[in-house]
């Protein structure tokens, strides 16, 4: 688990974590990337953090994961910093002996890195930047994980 | 030395910086604090959505005591990674 302030290669990272795990009979991956749609006219992404609370946060986030499922590994790497569409914010990956332990361990990690995790964000377009707001959607994303102790 | 104050994500808006120093004689509470700041990033920091980090770790509003060599950080609702 790490947060990462500048450019991080996933495909690197991914091949690293499955080296030495050939017991883990599942890998699932997600990996978030910096949002261009056709007209949008965000130019850059900046996301910050507050280490003394971030870092603890989401290794607490690991650990609850690691409590409910049976999982092999985490990895969990997190951008903060100036961003270009495309480029790479969060990358998880969760090994375990199914995939339906690694599939719904992702799922839980992503929903609280993207909704309670210590990070806010403000995007760049032409009419400079904009911090973003919370959104309620993500609130209710949270409410999926009730049962997960 | 003096009191370290940090302001996180829109909040640096409003203070027009990310974080400000004051001097101070003696540990202050929340409300003394505010006093010191400008009105509207005072309006600002005591809002009922802002948390507060006292030397990297939550306090409640009430209990914040800080003083020289201290570092306060307000925490807005956070935006997600």
């Amino acid at each position: 688990m790490r947060i990462a302030g500048g450019a991080f290669d996933p495909h690197a990272e991914l091949a690293d974590f499955a080296n030495g795990r050939e017991s883990a009979g599942g890998i699932v991956s997600f990996l978030g990337q910096v949002r261009q749609e056709p007209g949008d006219a965000v130019e850059a992404l900046e996301l910050r953090h507050f280490a003394p609370l971030t870092l603890p946060g989401m290794e607490q986030l690991v650990v609850r994961a690691e409590s409910h499922w049976p999982l092999m590994a985490v990895l969990v790497v997190h951008r903060v910093g100036v961003m270009m569409p495309g480029d790479p914010i969060v990358l998880v990956a969760c090994a375990a002996k199914h995939r339906r332990d690694a599939f719904a361990s992702a799922d839980f990690l992503m929903d609280h890195l993207k909704s309670s995790a210590w990070f806010w964000k403000r995007e760049k377009t032409g009419e400079g930047w904009r911090w973003i707001e919370p959104r309620d959607s993500d609130h209710a994303d949270l409410t999926r994980w009730q049962d997960v102790p | 030395m003096a009191l370290l104050l940090l302001f996180l994500g829109p909040l640096e808006d409003v203070a027009g910086a990310g974080e400000i120093a004051l001097d101070v004689a003696e540990p202050l509470t929340l409300a003394a604090i505010a006093e010191r700041l400008e009105p509207e990033l005072a309006v600002a920091l005591v809002g009922a959505k802002i948390r507060m980090a006292l030397n990297g770790n939550l306090v409640a509003p009430g209990e914040v005591m800080a003083g020289d060599g201290d570092e306060l950080a307000f925490l807005p609702p956070v935006s997600g990674g």
